[in-house]
């Protein structure tokens, strides 16, 4: 019998909207106050749901601490309290919370057992969130 | 095809005991969960309908309905109960958010079918506000 099980994590971590595609005038317009050149900040809240058979011996899906160790050593100790701008995965791509739901879920994606991950919901504000799922 | 949610809070106690398992690998499995002693949670129960705008009423599924349903099928079996000596269904599976979301589905489903045309699609069970299953209804 197939379930899901989700779980939620905060990352604060800092960032700018910019591209050097653009002129500065047209990031400016693009991204407006997100592209102030120091950047700014959120607290992300991180939402990685997993999906498969319920256990029968322990009527879980997956363990919750095998998940926080996985989501631990491979997202949050990579982007909690960090510049994303600076990390390598951000090196060619803008850190739009867009592209870093579906750079999450991509890490995940290798990190954690094949098949289990179906889904990454990551909250920038409490007024926006962006999620990308294992349907494509 | 419009989803439309209800959610409910209940409180209750629990622990995670395989009895085919020594003590030891209890302890080691469930860490803290297996406190024979139990302890205790706020739930938040999701309950997910989908279905089509009734031409006249406009509703999915009328929403008292809905709450009735859910208040007799699951919050009374399950609100200020200890899941593993008081329902049932947990006196042999262990009173994990996965099973409980399983477990609220097969309690609601019949009647939530019965009242009209929208169709259980969803259950989500928070255990915390960072901890949550779902089931779908799938095999």
């Amino acid at each position: 019998m197939k379930a899901y099980f989700g779980r939620r994590y905060m990352i604060s971590a800092s960032h700018r909207l910019h591209t050097p595609a653009l002129s500065a005038e047209a990031n400016s317009a693009a991204y407006g106050k997100c592209n102030n050149e120091y950047g700014h900040g959120h607290n992300y809240f991180l939402e990685v749901m997993v999906g498969g058979p319920v256990d029968e011996e322990t009527g879980m899906v997956m363990d919750l601490v095998e998940l926080d160790g996985i989501v631990g050593a491979h997202v949050i100790d990579r982007f909690d309290h960090a510049n994303l701008n600076l990390d390598p995965l951000f090196a060619d791509r803008v850190p739009t919370t867009e592209n870093f739901c579906t750079t999450v879920f991509d890490v995940l994606q290798q990190s954690l057992p094949a098949g289990r991950l179906e889904h990454v919901r990551v909250e920038e504000t409490e007024n926006n969130f962006f999620e990308c799922s294992s349907r494509g | 095809m419009i989803f439309l949610t209800r959610r409910a809070t209940f409180s209750a106690s629990h622990y995670y005991w395989n009895n085919s398992w020594s003590t030891e690998k209890n302890e080691h499995v469930f860490g803290r969960c297996a406190n024979r002693n139990g302890h205790g949670h706020n739930y938040t129960l999701e309950v997910t309908v989908a279905g089509e705008p009734d031409a006249v009423t406009g509703f999915v599924i009328d929403l008292k309905g809905l709450k009735d349903v859910m208040e007799r099928e699951v919050l009374s079996a399950y609100d200020h109960k200890h899941l593993n000596l008081d329902v049932p269904e947990f006196k042999h599976a262990n009173p994990t958010t996965e099973n409980i979301a399983i477990a609220a589905w097969n309690r609601l489903e019949p009647a939530v079918n019965a009242a009209g045309a929208a169709r259980l699609s969803r259950i989500r069970v928070y255990e915390t506000p960072e901890i949550f299953a779902e089931y779908r209804g799938e095999a």
